[in-house]
């Protein structure tokens, strides 16, 4: 016990509590100054507020990551969702059902830069889907979004992490007694009522920690929205993964404890909704 | 009637699995075909014929970048990892099946770091590793130690920052297995190894090690493969030494041939033969087991 307790003092508790004192520190273009000062907030808030209703640079950086966030939420939901459906409640032997889910996450333990470079043979303006349209005669001209776009950054998302949100889904559905489901068939209720009163309601826990998983990957990502926005879009990862190449580090650790802030809310909010605790 | 409407979605559902399934592997497909592209080809269909010609550009060295070095660090630090990962899981796993003080925080602390942002975390130990080395620098300059002032550079590094950085996200994966392993692990085979005179010690090493191994390589599974791919936490941790993912990601914005696919095609192929081995050796104590005719699986997954 007291090992584990010693790596994440060292490498967890301690480098969040740094970036928290450090964030109210000063800096020059070449050291940072112990100190205890308001001024990296305040140079992320600037004219924020007085600017209203246009967004700054912060708001908007937020407002995108959000919107992601959100869209890439609710794809891997349905998504996931439905994938863990099949597997719980369609297929019927163990065997089976264990082979098709390492099937889901094999890729998981491979390289996720990988797995984006490989949609650039796909999506790019010579690439597979664009020659495959102009064939078939849908487009006259090649689409220029479909790489380096929000798009293809929205598309890597729901490609990287689905799984983050079947494992937790498919572990509440395992846990589903299957006599609820003839109690509510003999009660009259049809494949569709079944579904939205029995089984969704029992996957609460689960769909709650898909959903963190999900939504605080992809608040602090920066390397997914770099590579696949070819380095276009904007996120608060970016922001801080900036700053922190030009050591500006107490206006990075500034940011990193809003976004942080952020995450925290969130979590926050979905917890009231489900009790996750019941679930560990 | 109920038979029907059940066909009917599962003919759905199986689509839209399969769909799933091609999502998932049909990019990774098409970067292994397209490594194999001829010295003519370029980064898209159509394939100007079949060769191994970008492999053996690979092996002589991706331009001013090491690869290799990069490899044989990554997959160095992915054994360190995965070592210390068992091992941390394991010990941990144990001694959260007795109440202590402080449970809960430490399980608390440990879920935290799974969904903290990694860039924050990476952050943070970038962060500690500049003050610690601020702090040597100073040592040496107050009391005039010749080795720091003049040889000591930064204490930031493969075996120290992005150690701790890759343990605060393998860790997790780690434990979490330990609780669903020994949340099913019937205390009846310790209960009766005691009774026959083992001590804790040989309860743990020769009764609970060779039942729970088959989710033990799992772990290692787990560590190994997460460290090796690991990047977001890497990122600011790993000073000045770059992993292979490091190495890659800079290479997604240079490299314009097929090589970077030949890359893909390699670092794939290792994830893989990793992968499969360890399932294999899983699938095969596990039926080893079952032909033995034991219980000692009995209990478990």
């Amino acid at each position: 016990m007291a090992p584990l307790g010693i790596v994440f003092l060292v490498f967890f508790i301690v480098p969040l509590v740094l970036t928290l004192i450090v964030s109210f520190w000063d800096y020059t273009e070449y050291a940072i100054i112990p100190d205890f000062t308001f001024r990296n907030y305040q140079e992320i808030f600037e004219g924020c507020i007085t600017g209203l209703p246009d967004l700054c640079m912060t708001f908007k950086t937020y407002w995108s990551t959000f919107k992601f966030s959100f869209i890439v939420w609710l794809l891997t939901l349905v998504i996931g969702f439905t994938v863990s459906y099949f597997l719980r409640f369609h297929v019927r032997t163990m065997t089976m059902q264990i082979v098709l889910f390492l099937l889901c996450t094999i890729p998981f333990w491979t390289s996720n830069v990988i797995r984006m470079i490989s949609w650039i043979p796909l999506l790019g303006r010579n690439g597979l889907v664009n020659q495959g349209l102009l064939d078939v005669g849908l487009i006259d001209q090649r689409l220029d979004w479909l790489l380096y776009s929000e798009f293809s950054v929205i598309l890597a998302f729901v490609h990287l992490y689905t799984l983050f949100m079947i494992v937790p889904i498919f572990n509440s559905m395992l846990r589903i007694d299957e006599s609820l489901l003839e109690a509510a068939y003999d009660a009259g209720a049809s494949g569709w009522q079944t579904l939205v009163n029995v089984v969704i309601p029992l996957c609460r826990p689960g769909i709650a920690i898909g959903s963190i998983f999900v939504i605080t990957i992809i608040m602090g990502d920066f390397i997914t929205i770099g590579i696949m926005g070819g380095q276009q879009i904007a996120s608060i990862g970016k922001v801080i993964h900036v700053e922190m190449q030009y050591l500006q580090f107490p206006a990075a650790a500034a940011n990193a404890v809003i976004l942080l802030a952020a995450v925290l809310m969130i979590i926050y909010g979905l917890t009231r909704v489900v009790d996750i605790r019941k679930e560990l | 009637m109920r038979s029907a409407t059940r066909t009917r979605s599962f003919y759905f559902l199986a689509t839209v699995f399969t769909a799933f399934i091609v999502f998932l592997y049909g990019p990774m497909v098409i970067i292994v075909l397209l490594s194999f592209q001829g010295p003519e080809g370029g980064l898209t269909f159509p394939m100007n014929g079949i060769s191994v010609f970008w492999f053996e550009r690979l092996w002589e060295g991706v331009g001013v970048i090491d690869i290799w070095r990069a490899f044989r660090r990554s997959v160095g630090l992915g054994l360190v990892v995965m070592l210390s990962t068992v091992v941390l899981a394991l010990a941990a796993g144990l001694a959260f099946r007795q109440r202590f003080f402080g449970a809960s925080f430490v399980f608390f602390v440990v879920v935290s770091s799974l969904i903290v942002p990694s860039i924050v975390v990476s952050l943070g130990i970038g962060l500690q590793f500049q003050l610690l080395d601020n702090v040597v620098m100073w040592f040496g300059e107050r009391y005039d130690i010749a080795y720091v002032n003049d040889e000591f550079q930064t204490t930031m590094g493969l075996f120290t920052s992005a150690l701790g950085a890759h343990l605060t996200w393998t860790l997790p994966f780690g434990l979490l297995i330990m609780f669903a392993v020994f949340n099913r692990f019937n205390p009846a085979h310790e209960e009766a190894a005691r009774d026959l005179g083992a001590n804790p010690w040989q309860t743990i090493r020769y009764v609970v090690i060779p039942i729970i191994v088959p989710s033990l390589i799992g772990v290692a599974l787990f560590g190994f493969t997460l460290s090796y791919d690991e990047l977001a936490r890497t990122q600011q941790a790993a000073g000045s030494t770059n992993t292979l993912p490091l190495d890659l990601q800079g290479l997604t914005t240079t490299v314009t041939t097929p090589e970077i696919y030949a890359l893909g095609t390699v670092t794939l192929a290792v994830s893989f033969a990793i992968i499969f081995s360890t399932l294999g050796l899983v699938m095969y104590l596990q039926r080893r087991r079952s032909a033995h005719g034991t219980d000692a699986g009995e209990g478990m997954v």
